[in-house]
């Protein structure tokens, strides 16, 4: 086991945005990325308003020191971002915030998942309860 | 009393020294350093007395003869030279070893390297859920090509105690030589080489409060006389067997590390394994979900290896060992868990035992011994308890089992 940085003791010793939003709530957008057989399960939700910013974010994770810290930094980097912007998210940010050594790099990738799996999930809940009339708009903007 | 800075649990991987031993080391470091070969003065008298008396020492903790033993660098070279000494030395009587899948590395990479130089074939044998093979296993396993039985005592990582004195039993009957690697067994349980039927045993200095860097091969002399190909070529000491040479303070180490154990085996063993069970009980007592991984009773004395559901292993050890919580105690203890190896695979221990990945990425190993006291074991039962706690609260996965969620179905077919 390798020697850890400061910033991923911190984040784990006193890990940021613990915990999980109700189940009734519509504007939040779940990610479950990893599996228990690999050692890493990340659970990230993205709070996130009419504008289309995040408003909150919580996570809880399943494995080891950096993971938990990659998940950490991650609610705290997506607040006040919007959903575009929270999706171009790179897991190198995250390395380069937390020094992760190159064994610990796939807890970065890992991270990175959580959050397109939450936009994911969210978009769909939202374009569910907007009906069609997103979709247009999207493929114009995606022509 | 106070609880120290730093409390040691890991004593499978190593053992402090206990000061009698580096007492009864020291002298020859200093006044006594002659050369154990050297035959015409005293420096090498005294110093081939010393290594005699260690001889003596250590074969009487395993009932076999003083010039049995072979003194070499430790238990990874001892199962080297068993192994491929024998398979070198009998390769015209066949080439098929019969070994464990649980077995240390020292031994199955041993077998492994043989494999790949078509010098052997092996075959490594499963284990049950308790990590034991039986005699029966072997007695299926046995060719007309099987030279060597190889079979440790106690496991490293679950402390799982063999049935050597059965397998010892069939070699002898079918005439098959049979190594044991004592290693972590060695000092801690009552072992008989006649009893046990065994021809070749491996053990180690530094995992009974010896020094490191010298280990033992005992080999049978009579009823047979084992033969070995040796590994090292050089000036012939250990009567051919291992050229280099002795490590003289070294031996005297082994040798007084042996005679300690041996002596202070009964009242030990009874002493450890009740911390064992303590540490234990106050974990469980506390805890829900947390499996014990290896035999329930046939285990070694200070060994628990236990896997706590639903949290990763090295989690468990970071907020143990002192990399956070700077001001708490650190707490020395190792996981199974995939993160800390090298390969990021989980151990093949547990996963042999049919443990599965989920389970094993969470064990931790607890290697209580000799100079571990029970404020220690209530101490770090109190820190397992609340580490765990609160890992469980930061895991995605308790909360969805809280929920009720199947988490085998719910992960099934996820790639990894």
């Amino acid at each position: 086991m390798a020697e850890y940085s400061p910033k991923v003791i911190d984040h784990y010793s006193n890990p940021r945005n613990v915990g999980s939003f109700g189940k009734d709530e519509d504007n939040v957008g779940t990610g479950i990325v990893g599996a228990p057989e690999c050692g890493d399960v990340m659970k990230l939700q993205l709070k996130i308003n009419d504008d289309g910013i995040v408003e909150d974010a919580k996570f809880k994770t399943f494995g080891c020191g950096s993971a938990i810290a990659s998940s950490s930094y991650v609610t705290e980097l997506v607040k006040g971002k919007s959903v575009a912007e929270v999706a171009q998210i790179k897991n190198s940010v995250i390395v380069e915030e937390l020094s992760l050594p190159p064994v610990k790099i796939h807890c970065s990738v890992l991270a990175e998942d959580a959050i397109k799996a939450a936009v994911k999930d969210w978009q769909e809940r939202h374009d569910a309860k907007t009906g069609a009339a997103a979709k247009p708009k999207d493929d114009t903007a995606a022509a | 009393m106070s609880v120290p800075k730093r409390i040691y649990m890991d004593n499978h991987a190593t053992t402090p020294m206990d000061p009698r031993v580096l007492e009864a080391m020291l002298p020859y470091f200093r006044e006594h350093f002659g050369n154990a070969a050297s035959r015409n003065h005293a420096f090498g008298w005294e110093a081939e007395t010393a290594v005699d008396q260690a001889r003596e020492q250590i074969a009487e903790v395993i009932g076999g003869k003083a010039k049995e033993i072979i003194f070499l660098s430790g238990a990874t070279e001892s199962d080297n030279l068993a192994i491929k000494g024998v398979v070198e030395f009998y390769k015209d009587k066949g080439n098929h070893v019969i070994t464990a899948a649980t077995e240390h590395k020292a031994v199955l990479d041993t077998c492994k390297a043989l494999e790949r130089k078509k010098l052997a074939t092996v075959t490594y044998l499963p284990v049950d859920q308790q990590g034991r093979v039986s005699a029966d296993q072997v007695r299926e396993a046995i060719t007309d090509k099987t030279i060597l039985i190889s079979i440790m005592v106690a496991n490293n990582e679950i402390g799982t105690i063999q049935p050597i004195a059965e397998i010892g039993k069939l070699a002898k009957e079918k005439g098959i030589l049979f190594h044991t690697d004592a290693t972590q067994g060695f000092g801690k349980l009552p072992l008989d080489v006649n009893e046990l039927g065994v021809d070749l045993v491996s053990g180690t200095g530094h995992k009974i409060y010896g020094p490191k860097g010298c280990g033992f091969l005992w080999v049978r002399s009579k009823g047979p006389r084992v033969r070995l190909t040796a590994q090292m070529d050089g000036g012939g000491h250990e009567r051919g067997m291992r050229s280099g040479t002795l490590n003289v303070p070294g031996i005297v180490g082994l040798g007084a590390a042996a005679q300690i154990a041996k002596a202070e085996m009964a009242t030990e063993s009874a002493r450890v394994i009740a911390l064992r069970d303590r540490l234990h009980r106050l974990i469980t007592d506390e805890l829900d979900e947390v499996y014990l991984n290896g035999h329930p009773t046939e285990r070694l004395p200070g060994n628990l290896n236990l896997s706590f559901a639903y949290i990763e292993g090295e989690s468990m050890l970071m907020g143990l060992n002192g990399s956070s919580h700077g001001d708490l105690p650190a707490i020395a203890v190792s996981s199974g868990s995939a993160c800390t190896s090298a390969t990021l695979e989980p151990s093949y221990v547990l996963k042999a035992l049919g443990v599965g990945d989920e389970l094993a990425h969470t064990s931790i190993r607890f290697g209580l011994g000799r100079f571990n006291t029970q404020e220690e074991v209530d101490y770090v039962a109190g820190r397992v308890v609340s580490e765990v706690k609160r890992l469980r609260e930061l895991s995605p996965l308790y909360e969805m089992a809280k929920e009720g969620i199947d988490l085998k179905q719910y992960f099934a077919g996820v790639q990894h």
